[in-house]
Formats: structure tokens, C-alpha cells, sequence
């Protein structure tokens, strides 16, 4: 009983914080309601059993990814009602898209039948002695390695570009260069004059 | 009793918002981009479900690479979205003509 309220109570906040996603004023709203939409669906996985996957889903999505959203949103000084132009023009269309897409994969799931499914084929079994993290740890770690070295390098990858996307060298910024401090040698940088007396000297 | 149909149905209508807010905000690439993390969200929705009904982890770990690829995204999409500003001062992203691909 608890399951099915709780159930209902997370599907129906993550499916409206969603649509409110989409359909707010001001995008900062937006960002929040993705915060709050993520929140539910790390609720949904948490019932389903996935716990690293809920947790992950709060560190990352709310953590990180909505956290930078809310960067650029407040960070780029945007006319956001210019961009609400178009809005109710798109509006018909886009939902009648929606709809024919949600009726098309509602009608898929329901005619939806698997046959008898083949529960000695599964890949990696859950272990009951196991807790959820322990057994997705020993999965990653083994036979997933190489995935997990390559989503690695996928995040190692959009770091650095995102970087050298944004970095512009600044003009007019005092920096130190130590390359250019090592080069310099003593018999470049320092002349001995025999200075007459009585005469400025020459620099 | 909630069965794996229910977690498929709201993974379906999270999918389909997504993807309405693409079509209804075409001007504003930040809600296009949150747009894409609800559609990737939809997604891992789903194969966390279908990982916890067949009793076989292997959905949640590739729900945790979607997760990464997700989070990759998001930030080369903002990187390239600030540098756009940067170059023209506004972020309407229907007369993006600039490298005339």
C-alpha cells in the first residue's frame, strides 16, 4: 500500500514538474522545476531497488548538471520574453506531435508482450546477499571496466572541450611566463660598460 | 500492485514532455537543452525498471553511462551556448547561420 502512494506520489510530481519544466516564464523556474523533477525520479529508483543509481542521479544531475544551468541562466543577460515569441504558434503543432508520440508508445506498451522471458539469459543476475552498490561495484569493475574507462575518457573529453571552448586569452593581463623566465640567460640580460665619467647612460 | 508497465507509461509521458518542450520553446536553446536532459532522464527511467523487473543489473549500469553521457553533453552544450552569446549577444537559436554548414 505504502509502495503504490509512494509510487503515485513520485510519478505524478516528476510528470508535472516536467511539463512545468517546459512550459515556465523565466527559465531560472525551469531550472528549478528540472531540480525537482530529477529529485522524484531519483524517488522512483530508490522504490525500484536502484539506490546508487538514485543517489547518482541527486549527486550529478542536481549537483552538477542543474547547478550549471542555473550558472549560465543567471550568467548570460538574456531578453527571455523575446524568446517566448513564437511560443503559442509552435504550441498546436507541438502538441499534437506529443500526442500522436505518447498514444503510439502507449499503444506499444500495451500490446507489448515479451513472451516468456528467459530468466537463465540474464547478463548479471541479482545476488540477493549483495546490497545494490555492492553488486553494480563488482559488475563495473569487472566486466564493465573498459565501459567505465571510456565514460571516463567521454568525461575527460567534455571537460577539455568545454574549456578550450570558453578560455580566451585576455589582453592587457600581467601573467607569469616561466618558460620565457627559464630561457633567459645571464649572458643576454646582463652587459658590463665601462661607463665614462660625466655622460648619461645609455639603457 | 505497480507493475514494470506503470514505471513504462510515466517514463513515456516524461519522454513525450521532453520532447513537446523542444517543439514549443524552439527559440530558447537553454529550455531545448533541459528539454534533452527530461528525454534523457525518461531513459534511464526505463532501464533502471526494466533492470530491477528482470532481476539483471546490467540496465543500471548502462544507465549509469547514460547518466555520463548526459552530463558530458550538458556541459559542451553550455560551453558552446556561452561562446555564442559571447559572439552575438543573444541566445535565439533559429537563425543560427553563422558557420553556414
Amino acid at each position: 500500500m505504502i509502495h503504490v502512494l509512494a509510487f503515485y506520489l513520485f510519478a505524478i510530481l516528476v510528470v508535472s514538474s516536467g511539463a512545468l519544466t517546459i512550459l515556465s516564464r523565466n527559465p531560472v523556474h525551469s531550472v528549478l522545476w528540472l531540480i525537482l523533477a530529477f529529485f522524484n525520479a531519483a524517488g522512483l529508483m530508490v522504490l525500484l531497488g536502484a539506490e546508487f543509481i538514485a543517489m547518482l542521479l541527486v549527486i550529478v544531475y542536481v549537483g552538477a548538471v542543474a547547478v550549471l544551468f542555473l550558472f549560465v541562466v543567471m550568467m548570460l543577460d538574456i531578453d527571455f520574453a523575446e524568446l517566448r515569441a513564437g511560443f503559442v504558434d509552435y504550441l498546436p503543432f507541438g502538441l499534437l506531435i506529443a500526442l500522436v508520440l505518447l498514444a503510439e508508445i502507449v499503444l506499444g506498451i500495451g500490446l507489448w508482450s515479451a513472451g516468456p522471458i528467459e530468466l537463465a539469459q540474464r547478463a548479471a543476475p541479482v545476488n540477493p546477499e549483495l546490497s545494490n552498490i555492492q553488486a553494480i561495484g563488482g559488475l563495473l569493475y569487472t566486466r564493465y571496466i573498459f565501459l567505465f574507462e571510456a565514460a571516463g575518457i567521454v568525461l575527460l573529453v567534455a571537460m577539455i572541450g568545454a574549456i578550450v571552448l570558453t578560455h580566451r586569452a585576455r589582453g592587457g593581463v600581467k601573467g607569469q611566463n616561466i618558460a620565457k623566465q627559464n630561457r633567459r640567460r645571464p649572458q643576454d640580460a646582463v652587459r658590463n660598460i665601462n661607463q665614462p665619467t660625466g655622460q648619461g647612460v645609455e639603457l | 500492485m505497480i507493475g514494470l508497465q506503470h514505471y513504462m507509461v510515466v517514463s513515456a509521458i516524461l519522454f513525450v514532455m521532453g520532447v513537446l518542450g523542444i517543439f514549443i520553446n524552439r527559440k530558447n536553446v537553454i529550455i531545448i537543452l533541459m528539454a534533452i536532459e527530461l528525454i534523457l532522464l525518461s531513459v534511464n527511467i526505463n532501464l533502471v525498471a526494466f533492470s530491477a523487473f528482470l532481476g539483471d543489473l546490467v540496465g543500471q549500469v548502462f544507465s549509469m553511462f547514460v547518466l555520463t553521457v548526459a552530463a558530458g553533453e550538458a556541459a559542451i552544450g553550455l560551453a558552446i551556448l556561452v561562446i555564442y552569446f559571447r559572439g552575438r549577444g543573444t541566445i535565439a537559436v533559429d537563425d543560427v547561420n553563422r558557420m553556414k554548414g
